[in-house]
């Protein structure tokens, strides 16, 4: 008997403690955040889940215009560039951090030498790397930060001098590396600084808590400077990086919002139809490497004929499905005054000539080689689908290859392939970012491609101040990595595949970069907590409520 | 026994001595390291990342500097998680595995230990048949086959309990009994089968013979015994319950130390990976040693030596 009310009491015990609900009240806005962040430390993020909390917390010179993705006035009212396109003299608007602390320019010159210092080994300190003497620094060449190419002139204005024009700086200013951190709480707490119980921030919102492997809640900022245009009181981010769960996470009505994390592919063809699953223009492309210095992918014929034998349409029709639009281009199409390189259609007759011309007419003595991609469902049905284009149109075998995730990092960086997956997201809004990954010495190349012309080419974009002419010279660059040397083989551009209801929430529209704006969400019905309508047709719902406004505007 | 429990402890130091070097050794010859990615990183800020971790000594230097820690109750930092320490995120994540574990343990001893004895007491007729075909049904169906069906059911069909998550009573109830239905079923053919053996005794015969009514036959005198099977199940069953608790956690999205332990191995954050290793071996180690003196309290006839 005793033992019967033992095991009773131990159970209720048990079932009221461990890790049992000190859950704040809830949240007015529930998101999908992904897995748990390595770091919400501004300098050191590098994923999207951290970067989702750091550029809620924090803002930079600029931020982010919600739509467009424009720099916008931030931290920096207004700014001027000398006529050479090398000085930015930035004037800071009267802000403070959460805690009251007056944020000034030094704040911005310590933020940014801690990432560039090389013993905190900061991932991203080469997004810094316009600015004059920061790739210096970080390499160890030179050792005083006073030769920096930023100084805090007093204490609203920072000048910032950088080696050459670049023409998307300002873009670089709201990106999560160049975020302003709070100098008095760094130097307090060290690695422990962005705990909830000891970060100060100077974004639209204050972390409220932090549990591990579970949420983030955020609480908004009354000390931000734009406040007033800050619609939410509280959100809060989950922390799941399981698919399924997340699907049944907002389909219970749990989150309020997912983005593909939460759309497992089979799911896609009966959710397609549902008016809360939007899909929009995402900046990243999904393409297969060559390794050219390996034979038959050396000669350029033999690539050539690989990409033109290829029906890409068959790829987003019947396995990826869910509206993903076959690539043209390496660069995804929405760049301002940017208009990308133009790949050719299929053209198997083209093809074949090609690789007969190669010396394997027919396929015939073409070597046995592989197509390597990292362990993942719907990169295998890919994958299939192409082995068995190539097999029809041009009578070559390929093997397919595939590795788990770390072990495909490191076979690929050892160039030990023949084709590979590979894919590329955009850090911001420039062609830049996908042209110069495959300059010579940079390591996200991995084709071995390495041509002096192509470096100069791509460095002299970078310098080139008007607008026009540089956007030309960076076309010329991705016409040269597709249709003059075919070192990669664009498939599609991914989409947005985002979960929201547009009747609960206003200003949730995805931009290119899919970014989540915490300040530019308006609660309509707000968040109900119940689950979702099993037949939720498009036909159906009147026509979502017009932007919101952007905070500041 | 105070004898048998010191030998016991002090024979478990070289075991965990031999785990550690063990996964050290796995866990490094496997190709990739942890701040591989999908951008690559400068040579120089991945040299200084390495010399940070460590990672540029010999070896051998990296074990003992590790062991040392360890030693000190310190497992080090993560590698993955900056600024965090595994004994951080095992001090939060661990409550919370263990007290689903705890709950989907005496899920499976309270439904399988009735479900196996009323079995027995009616051996071979309907209600045996039944019950049993029932366990069979639950040691057959894998933990990612019955949880999503309990979600379906319960979440979206019934809409009586939550979908996932973790911190109230109610989203600990389908993850525990996704867990302990399990080894409910395996409880319940155990003590069926300890049940059977103990029935035929002839202390029970005596027992009977003397008028002593059949619920205190069974409870008082039969239970005792009939439990034993059970109790030496109790160090697989948790086991097993430790490591069906990664798929659960993944099912339900709880924050518990087994989704931890899995991406530890996926990202090699090496002292997240032995820690956990380290941790799951001490705890079965320990329940192994608690049943096998478990089992000489509850059978006079078993001793320790």
């Amino acid at each position: 008997m005793i033992r019967r009310h033992l095991l009773g009491a131990v159970f209720a015990l048990l079932v009221f403690s461990g890790g049992c609900g000190d859950d704040a009240p809830g949240a007015q806005f529930v998101f999908l955040l992904g897995a748990e962040p390595e770091t919400i430390d501004p300098g050191q993020v590098t994923g999207q889940p951290g970067g989702r909390v750091a550029s809620n917390l924090f803002e930079g010179l600029t931020y982010r215009h919600p739509v467009d993705l424009s720099p916008q006035p931030g931290m920096a009212e207004r700014w001027d560039l000398s006529p050479d396109g090398r000085t930015y003299t930035f004037h800071l608007r009267r802000a403070e951090w959460s805690d009251g602390t007056p944020l000034t320019a030094d704040d911005f010159v310590y933020a940014w030498e801690r990432v560039l210092n090389p013993a905190n080994a900061a991932k991203y300190a080469n997004m810094l790397f316009p600015v004059r003497n920061a790739r210096e620094y970080n390499n160890g060449e030179i050792t005083d930060p006073s030769l920096l190419g930023f100084r805090a002139a007093d204490d609203s204005t920072l000048v910032v001098t950088l080696h050459s024009p670049c023409a998307y700086f300002l873009d670089l200013c709201n990106f999560f590396t160049l975020l302003p951190v709070p100098p008095h709480v760094v130097e307090k707490y060290g690695d422990a600084w962005t705990r909830p119980e000891h970060i100060v921030s100077n974004g639209a919102f204050t972390l409220a808590s932090w549990k591990l492997s579970r949420s983030f809640v955020f609480r908004k900022n009354p000390r931000y400077w734009n406040a007033a245009a800050v619609a939410l009181e509280s959100a809060e981010g989950l922390s799941t990086d399981n698919i399924n769960a997340s699907f049944n996470l907002y389909m219970s009505g749990v989150l309020d919002w997912t983005d593909s994390g939460a759309v497992p592919q089979f799911v896609v063809p009966e959710i397609k139809k549902r008016a809360d699953f939007h899909v929009a223009p995402y900046f990243c492309t999904y393409f297969y490497r060559f390794n050219v210095t390996r034979p038959p992918y050396d000669d350029v014929r033999v690539r050539k004929a690989l990409f033109l034998a290829m029906n890409r349409h068959d790829i987003v029709d019947y396995v990826t499905k869910a509206g993903q639009e076959v690539a043209h281009s390496l660069v995804p199409p929405g760049i301002p005054g940017y208009t990308e390189a133009h790949l050719p259609d299929q053209d198997v007759a083209e093809a074949r000539r090609l690789l007969a011309e190669a010396g394997y007419p027919d396929g015939k003595g073409f070597p046995r080689t592989e197509l390597l991609f990292n362990t993942s469902e719907s990169h295998k049905n890919i994958a299939e689908v192409i082995q068995q284009q190539w097999k029809k149109n041009l009578g070559i075998d390929v093997v397919l290859v595939n590795q788990e995730w770390k072990v495909f990092l490191a076979t690929t960086q050892a160039l030990d392939f023949w084709v590979a997956r590979g894919s590329w997201i955009g850090d911001y809004l420039d062609p830049n970012t996908f042209l110069d990954m495959w300059q010579s010495d940079n390591g996200n190349n991995r084709t071995g491609f390495s041509d002096p012309d192509y470096d100069a080419l791509v460095d002299r974009a970078a310098r080139t101040v008007d607008p026009a002419e540089r956007m030309a010279l960076l076309h010329e660059a991705e016409d040269w990595v597709l249709n003059r040397e075919m070192i990669i083989l664009p498939v599609y551009y991914y989409v947005v595949q985002n979960l929201y209801d547009d009747r609960d929430f206003a200003g949730l529209t995805p931009n290119l970069l899919n970014t989540v704006d915490l300040k530019a969400v308006r609660p309509l019905r707000g968040h109900r907590g119940r689950p979702r309508e099993k037949h939720f047709d498009r036909a159906a719902i009147p026509a979502p409520a017009p932007p919101a406004t952007v905070a500041g505007e | 026994m105070i004898d048998y429990l010191i030998r016991r402890l002090l024979s478990t130091v070289p075991l965990l001595f031999v785990i550690l070097l063990a996964s050290f050794a796995f866990m490094r010859s496997a190709p990739g390291g942890p701040f591989d990615n999908e951008r690559k990183l400068p040579p120089q800020i991945e040299a200084n990342l390495r010399a940070k971790y460590h990672l540029d000594e010999p070896l051998l230097r990296q074990f003992g500097r590790y062991l040392g820690g360890v030693m000190h109750g310190d497992l080090g930092p993560s590698f993955k998680y900056q600024g965090r320490s595994v004994n951080e995120i095992i001090a939060q994540s661990l409550p919370v595995s263990l007290t689903l574990g705890v709950l989907a343990l005496f899920m499976a001893l309270l439904l399988g230990v009735p479900i196996g004895i009323v079995g027995a007491l009616h051996h071979n007729h309907f209600k045996d048949y039944a019950l049993m075909s029932v366990a069979l049904f639950g040691i057959c169906v894998p933990n990612f086959v019955l949880g999503p069906i309990l979600i379906i059911l319960f979440s979206f069909g019934l809409g009586l309990l939550p979908a996932g998550g973790w911190g109230s009573p109610l989203q600990i109830l389908l993850p525990a009994v996704t867990l302990g239905a399990i080894r409910a079923a395996y409880v319940a053919r155990l003590a069926r089968a300890g049940m059977l053996e103990v029935i035929r005794q002839d202390f029970i015969r005596t027992a009977r013979a003397k008028g002593l009514s059949e619920r205190v036959v069974v409870m008082k005198h039969a239970l005792r015994l009939a439990i034993l099977p059970v109790l030496s199940y109790l160090g697989p069953a948790t086991a097993s319950i430790l490591v069906g608790s990664v798929v659960v956690e993944r099912i339900f999205n709880i924050p518990g130390l087994g989704s931890f332990f899995v991406n530890s191995a996926i990202n090699r954050d090496y002292t997240m990976a032995m820690g956990t290793v380290l941790l799951y071996s001490v705890l079965l180690i320990t329940l192994n040693l608690v049943v096998d003196v478990l089992y000489a309290v509850v059978d006079p006839r078993v001793e320790l030596k």
